[in-house]
């Protein structure tokens, strides 16, 4: 792979993060992430809408008159949104019930306008494919952790199979209903960032 | 009649705030909320886009969208559904609004249109703006509901980029951790005041 692809892909997943350093995409990282089970279709469908959105944004990008290009850049990612909307209604009906409004939110989900804007404008279909996947990739990755906590911690189970025994049960585990609540959320994606900057160290924000 | 419009009101303003209790519209609302003045002006651009918005898709969704909407139009027409379409026609709607605040703002108000500068055409990508227009289709508000409902979520949008942005600016004297200044502060920030927010959860109506 060449070296500009693979930066492409590779950069995102920890040293500019989409969510942790350029803040984007974060409404649906804190709403679908209370089980494992929607943050894994969630980020499917984001990995797919966003790679889509960047190629077509890429191979459109010469044609595009600058002045209307946030209209055009929605209306492709709209349709990408409800492709990816009517296949979950299809095939995964009740995680589509569970997911609700968050799924044609992604429309609205920074990322991909950001993407698109930043990065699929300037550069070839190839490498824009590359960044749509690797921004896709992570933002799957503080999303599932965040979905591996708070699913594990407040209600001790992964994907809907008990790991820790609940004390209402018969078990030893008592949940964390704080980790189900939104406030929970914000506590992971915070603590989150604070690791990633203790070990990362030139991403701290001076005075912000 | 008056009460449920009420109750309806104090429930999307404080119980399922907007920004705390769905983190919608959270992009805008982490970036703006370093100054106050800032966060004052935002807040008021997604009152007023919200108040406008969701009562235009009720309208666009019951009379064009849903199941047999056209039959107004025409008998043939009844069979149709076209919700489908849905995602597209209400971020037309708010791209379209966003367009008309910010040339009104630019010709009247030019102070506060320097001061949102870039972010008054993100609130077009704000999630809480298309978020607000889902639910009302989700929960099938009727016109005088969707009007409450958008006026009431800018509200609450409104007090919790305002209450943060307040807190945010006190942060500036306080040792925050090197590693957690900035946006991990903000989060945990925002996560006490969610917990905050939950103390309206009993309020029944």
């Amino acid at each position: 792979m060449a070296a500009p692809g693979r930066k492409a892909l590779l950069d995102p997943l920890f040293e500019n993060n989409p969510i942790a350093l350029q803040v984007l995409g974060i409404c649906s990282a804190l709403a679908v992430t209370t089980k494992m089970e929607t943050s894994v279709v969630m980020c499917g469908a984001v990995i797919f809408v966003l790679t889509f959105s960047n190629f077509f944004v890429s191979l459109l990008r010469n044609n595009i008159p600058s002045s209307i290009r946030i209209i055009v850049q929605l209306t492709i990612i709209s349709s990408l949104v409800i492709i990816a909307d009517q296949f979950l209604k299809a095939y995964l009906y009740d995680i589509s019930k569970q997911l609700s409004v968050f799924v044609g939110l992604i429309i609205t989900n920074c990322i991909i306008m950001g993407r698109a804007e930043a990065f699929a404008m300037q550069n070839r279909p190839s490498l824009s494919i590359m960044d749509g996947l690797g921004n896709g990739f992570g933002y799957s990755l503080i999303l599932l952790a965040t979905g591996f906590f708070r699913e594990l911690l407040g209600s001790g189970k992964l994907f809907g199979h008990t790991v820790f025994p609940l004390a209402t049960e018969g078990g030893w585990y008592s949940p964390n209903g704080l980790m189900t609540l939104s406030a929970g959320a914000f506590f992971i994606i915070g603590g989150f960032i604070w690791a990633l900057r203790v070990w990362k160290h030139d991403q701290v924000e001076e005075e912000g | 009649m008056l009460e449920h419009y009420l109750g309806l009101a104090v429930k999307t303003i404080f119980v399922e705030n907007m920004a705390l209790a769905f983190f919608l519209g959270m992009c805008s609302f982490l970036a703006v909320s370093k100054k106050i003045n800032t966060a004052f002006g935002l807040g008021l651009a997604v009152i007023f886009v919200l108040t406008v918005t969701v009562p235009i898709n009720n309208l666009l969704f019951n009379y064009a969208l849903t199941d047999g909407a056209l039959a107004w139009l025409h008998p043939d027409l009844a069979g149709y559904d076209l919700s489908f379409l849905g995602f597209l026609c209400y971020i037309g709607t708010i791209a379209a609004m966003v367009q008309i605040v910010e040339m009104t703002l630019d010709r009247f108000v030019p102070t506060l249109y320097a001061a949102l500068g870039v972010f008054l055409p993100l609130i077009a990508v704000n999630c809480a703006i298309l978020g607000a227009s889902l639910f009302m289709v989700e929960r099938d508000y009727n016109f005088g509901e969707s009007v409450v409902f958008g006026l009431g979520s800018g509200i609450g949008w409104f007090l919790a980029v305002v209450a943060l942005a307040s807190i945010r600016e006190r942060m500036r004297y306080s040792n925050v951790p090197p590693a957690l200044r900035g946006l991990g502060m903000t989060f945990i920030l925002t996560g006490l005041m969610a917990i905050g927010f939950m103390a309206f959860g009993g309020i029944q109506l």
